[in-house]
């Protein structure tokens, strides 16, 4: 069961690549703006979008595999990456905000801070996208499960670590014998397993699974969703769930975070994101995915958008999705909306919506 | 004489001769296609959907050969033609549209140049300048704006939709009677999928042309398709109309995919019922029917020999499954 207090919290998250240029003429990929989200123990938190929209980069920020321009991230209560330089509310030990006397929330200043992620890399990991592009081919399965356990556990002796690692390639469904074999033995649903395998060597409490099965066939997609759901059950696990394909990301997620152009625009409860989305861009990206029921797929309204993604090097001004929305108005255009609760639980960045 | 179906293809065979063995793509599949029809191909990667159609179009490349069986165009033998009567055939009579339309084009002319190009290779007879005319009537068609100016464009100031509308541009430009799409939207975006699905019903409808669309994304299938066959290892294990299919699926990998999939519009939660075991190896495939060692429902038949087509339900169709068979035996008993 989640609680009250999140176990990754996101606030202001900022990511800019330098793409050439100099000086003033330094222009950047505007790739995650602003970004601000909790996810509680236990829990999936779903991320969709389409291609460019940095929801990969987010994932990689929350874990600094790629260091964050600006914002903070912090982990069961300790501070992982902070800029410096942010006004942030304050939080007490149960996560509820503080507030001042007068009512206005409590603020604090904060300051530089980014300590060795080496004693966090236990707790939190990744699963890749495209598992045979991100195992070492020359290493066989056991040396890629056990090479994390050298680093975290080494105080295992041989013995308890080759049992690990058979132990470990048992619970995502694959034969203690597999350990000797090389990565392209396997076909791409068991690498896939393998890259689980890895990522839960170290027992972490978090993983962010960037697109975990989109590389995978369509019948084998349903057993690795299902292996996640076990290991989630079984373990306590939270995800960081990272896909374009809506329909994965939905079934698996408690709660669901649609980004557009680096920006969350709608965080809702999944099926109710599904049932009452509220951003114009998040109504038209659940109304273009194709439903596998020719009546009901022909018989649907559809919300065509005009154009493509504009260029995170040059995102238009005020509310990123103007240039496309069919509702954008003068407002839309000078100002950036802010994400606030329209229903309980239901968070989205919309001038139409008030 | 117009022939009642434009595309026949029976018991076709495709084997690749590699170093390791030979690799049956396409193991006799049959089917035909109807004049102003949309048919859909689905399977996994391997399933030999696209050698399949790569054999109509004549672009198959060694180690790939057809060794058996016919397809017939508007009556004729394709398998027949020579070289020449190919290039004629390619273009004016059929074409294709790829997954990748970045890998299709060429990075170094300009979009005008190529949809010209394709034109004034078939229409010998044309100018120039009515090659220009008819490029950007094609873009226009496609949904391109500023038409005009686009034609002076390299395709990698086009962004991926744009690209894949050049490409369906280019491959009407000469007015085949059928087009192959394989996989036109698999590496798009779902908001520029829905674009692009909703343009290729479009010209359909306003041009009457056949289409086979390959993917492996049911969902695309139920959206556009009149028709579907579904491949699993080199052969079609139903074929149906997209109701069929989609309402009374009759053989267990067809259903099992449908089961397998998770779908938005779904008001609860349920856990997904996955296929079990690994995509068959084509180097080494079962004895039987290929499906048998990840079926369900698998029988001591199924494992020795494979599964006669039969009729299934109503209409035109099919299903390869021995339980049908045993039905059969038992409603004749």
């Amino acid at each position: 069961m989640t609680e009250k207090k999140p176990l990754l919290r996101v606030d202001c998250l900022y990511k800019y690549f330098p793409i050439g240029g100099g000086g003033r003429k330094r222009r950047y990929v505007q790739a995650v703006e602003n970004v601000s989200l909790s996810i509680y123990r236990g829990e999936t938190l779903g991320i969709v979008g389409e291609s460019g929209c940095g929801k990969t980069t987010l994932g990689r920020c929350i874990l600094r595999l790629t260091e964050p321009t600006r914002g903070r991230v912090s982990f069961d209560g300790d501070i992982i990456y902070d800029s410096g330089g942010l006004s942030l509310p304050r939080f007490d030990d149960q996560g509820e905000p503080l507030y001042a006397e007068d009512g206005s929330p409590l603020l604090e200043e904060s300051k530089y801070h980014a300590p060795k992620m080496l004693p966090y890399r236990r707790k939190m990991q990744i699963i890749f996208q495209d598992p045979s592009a991100s195992l070492d081919p020359r290493m066989t399965v056991g040396e890629i499960i056990g090479e994390a356990l050298t680093v975290h556990r080494p105080d295992l002796k041989r013995r308890a670590y080759t049992d690990r690692v058979h132990e470990l390639l048992d619970i995502v469904g694959l034969n203690s014998e597999h350990a000797n074999r090389f990565p392209h033995e396997f076909s791409g649903g068991q690498q896939q397993r393998v890259g689980i395998a890895r990522a839960l060597a170290v027992e972490p409490d978090f993983i962010v699974c960037d697109e975990p099965v989109s590389a995978l066939d369509v019948s084998i997609q349903s057993q690795i969703v299902n292996t996640l759901e076990d290991l989630q059950a079984e373990m306590g696990l939270t995800y960081l769930f990272i896909a374009h394909d809506i329909s994965v990301v939905r079934h698996i997620s408690d709660r669901i975070g649609v980004m557009y152009l680096g920006s969350v625009v709608e965080l809702a409860k999944s099926y109710e994101l599904y049932s009452q989305p509220l951003h114009p861009y998040s109504q038209t990206l659940l109304s273009a995915v194709p439903i596998p029921d020719p009546e009901k797929t022909r018989a649907r309204e559809r919300i065509l958008l005009e154009g493509d993604i504009p260029s995170p090097i040059n995102p238009p001004p005020g509310c990123r999705f103007h240039s496309r929305c069919p509702y954008a108005m003068e407002k839309c255009r000078e100002a950036s909306p802010e994400m606030k609760e329209h229903a309980p639980q239901h968070y989205a960045a919309c001038h139409l919506l008030g | 004489m117009k022939e009642k179906n434009l595309l026949e293809v029976k018991d076709l065979r495709v084997s690749f001769f590699t170093p390791v063995g030979e690799v049956k793509a396409v193991d006799g599949i049959s089917y035909s296609l109807g004049y102003n029809e949309v048919m859909g191909i689905v399977g996994e990667s391997g399933s030999g959907k696209s050698v399949e159609a790569y054999s109509i179009i004549g672009l198959l490349q060694p180690p790939g050969r057809v060794i058996g069986g016919s397809i017939h165009f508007e009556g004729e033998n394709i398998l027949a033609y020579d070289k020449k009567q190919m290039q004629a055939f390619r273009g004016n009579e059929v074409s294709m549209i790829f997954q990748n339309p970045m890998t299709c084009l060429n990075p170094v002319y300009t979009i005008g140049n190529q949809l010209m190009e394709a034109y004034l290779t078939k229409e010998k007879q044309a100018t120039k300048k009515e090659a220009r005319e008819r490029s950007i009537e094609m873009l226009e068609l496609v949904g391109i704006n500023n038409a005009a100016g686009r034609m002076k464009q390299y395709p990698h100031e086009f962004s991926g939709g744009m690209r894949q509308r050049a490409m369906i541009a280019m491959a009407l430009i000469c007015g085949p009677k059928l087009l192959i799409a394989d996989e036109p939207t698999t590496a798009l975006d779902v908001t520029i999928q829905a674009q692009i699905l909703e343009l290729m019903r479009e010209i359909q409808q306003k041009t009457h042309m056949s289409i086979i669309f390959i993917t492996h994304n049911l969902g695309v299938v139920a959206e556009i398709c009149d028709r579907v066959s579904v491949m699993y290892g080199g052969e079609i294990v139903e074929q149906g109309s997209v109701n069929d299919i989609f309402y009374c699926p009759r053989h267990p990998y067809t259903i099992g995919l449908l089961r397998s999939m998770p779908r938005v519009d779904l008001e609860v939660k349920e856990r997904l019922i996955p296929i079990e075991g690994t995509p068959i190896d084509l180097l080494d495939p079962p004895k039987g029917c290929k499906f048998a060692p990840r079926c369900s429902e698998c029988m001591k038949v199924c494992l020795k020999e494979n599964p006669p087509t039969m009729l299934v339900g109503e209409g035109d169709h099919t299903a390869s499954c021995w339980l049908h068979v045993k039905m059969m035996l038992k409603e004749g008993a």
